[in-house]
């Protein structure tokens, strides 16, 4: 009974060490393949219509880094994050990264988030969700949220509520780049 | 899944906010029991506060240290509100300094003042646990299994709801213990369950970090502690034999 009590931290350790490699992520489960609004998993792929009357979808820009951010005019933090994301966005598009600012608008007018737009003076694509399609897909509870994308189209990293620090959209996307082959 | 309450124009982040009510629960519990275990409940509480002071300042200055070239760009980001720029590591080491320092200056003993801080850590680990039911993250296996959970596109094991069962399992074992003879074996006892529980749950797993072979780190870490638990637990026995 003794000798058990001695062996027993042992045979805990051995059965651990034996539970590790018994118990390992399958390669195939590790690589999350279907698309869902977590980090890890494929964006989920949309084709909205801009403020230009352009239909623009998500997969056509894969192999570019993008920041999808769902947003609302009458969203005070949606507001107070534009100029930094305009300041990050002039930074870095010439090196292929995007910014797809998709207006809520199921929730919001798009006369007022046309003229907040235009009145920030803002370059990057405005997009406009009129049937919360987008937010329905990307699971929308609060705004804003932000969406990093990786060029090869999976999330990299899901920021809800605001505003964005430049700083953190600087390191972001700084990270989004270096993933670009 | 439950990441955001909103409560009419107030959009609360409710992993955050489970987190902080973990600290809260856990510093009261903490302080409540202290005197079990030789310990003053004011020199807890205090050591709790400053050091989550500490943890605060020491994540946000290493996020920067980190990334020196961004928050020169924006200096005014030190001061943001975003949790995102927080380095952890960096925040555990500022916290153990502080403690260390801390514990150093008003002479605590090691062992006892663990013990005093088990409560604090055992409701900690079970605030994580549901805070990450809340966000989704740390989501489980695909499974066909009844009680499986519809998450992230798949039916999937509930693997945050089994740590967070096991975290209320190793609070409610330590709250109902007996305080120990040796000082820091509730500490070392909490250590022990809460690394066998990673060790065996962590198999439900499937965003945890992993070697190529997929070896999971947190299973790898774990049963470190547990090894480190154990060999600890040894060297009184050993002490007296040599004695």
């Amino acid at each position: 009974m003794h000798s058990l009590q001695r062996l027993a931290p042992t045979i805990l350790l051995l059965l651990g060490a034996l539970w590790i490699p018994l118990s390992a992520l399958e390669p195939q489960a590790a690589s999350e393949a279907q698309a869902a609004p977590f980090a890890g998993f494929y964006a989920p792929d949309f084709s909205l219509e801009s403020a230009d009357d352009e239909l623009i979808s998500l997969s056509d820009l894969r192999g570019q880094p993008v920041l999808v951010n769902l947003w609302a005019s009458w969203c005070g933090p949606c507001r107070a994050e534009m100029p930094a994301m305009q300041r990050v966005y002039e930074r870095y598009q010439d090196q292929g990264f995007v910014i797809l600012a998709v207006n809520a608008t199921n929730q919001d007018s798009r006369a007022e988030a046309t003229a907040f737009y235009n009145e920030l003076g803002l370059s990057y694509p405005l997009l406009f969700d009129a049937d919360g399609v987008v937010s329905n897909a990307y699971q929308l509870r609060a705004l804003p949220s932000s969406f990093f994308i990786l060029p090869d189209g999976r999330i990299q990293e899901v920021v809800i509520g605001g505003p964005m620090a430049e700083a953190l959209l600087i390191i972001r996307v700084e990270a989004l780049l270096s993933e670009v082959p | 899944m439950l990441p955001i309450l909103n409560l009419g124009p107030l959009a609360l982040p409710v992993p955050g906010l489970l987190v902080l009510a973990a600290y809260w629960i856990g510093a009261s519990l903490a302080e409540r029991r202290a005197e079990r275990y030789q310990s003053q409940p004011e020199v807890i509480g205090n050591l709790l506060y400053y050091a989550l002071m500490a943890s605060i300042l020491g994540a946000r200055l290493g996020y920067a240290l980190r990334y020196p070239a961004a928050f020169v760009a924006s200096p005014a980001s030190l001061l943001s509100l975003n949790l995102n720029l927080l380095d952890v590591w960096s925040g555990l080491a500022a916290a153990l300094l502080f403690g260390l320092a801390y514990g150093q200056r008003k002479g605590l003993q090691t062992g006892t003042t663990l013990d005093a801080l088990t409560p604090f850590l055992a409701s900690l680990a079970l605030g994580l646990a549901l805070s990450q039911l809340a966000s989704g993250a740390a989501y489980g296996l695909p499974s066909d299994l009844p009680w499986a959970i519809e998450l992230w596109g798949a039916s999937r094991q509930p693997s945050q709801a089994y740590d967070a069962i096991a975290g209320a399992l190793i609070l409610g074992a330590i709250l109902r213990g007996r305080a120990t003879k040796q000082p820091g074996q509730t500490f070392m006892n909490f250590v022990l369950l809460t690394a066998s529980a990673h060790l065996l749950l962590g198999a439900f797993d499937a965003a945890a970090a992993t070697l190529p072979n997929g070896w999971r780190l947190n299973q790898i870490g774990a049963w470190f502690a547990i090894a480190a638990v154990l060999w600890l637990q040894r060297q009184p026995a050993r002490t007296k034999q040599v004695e």
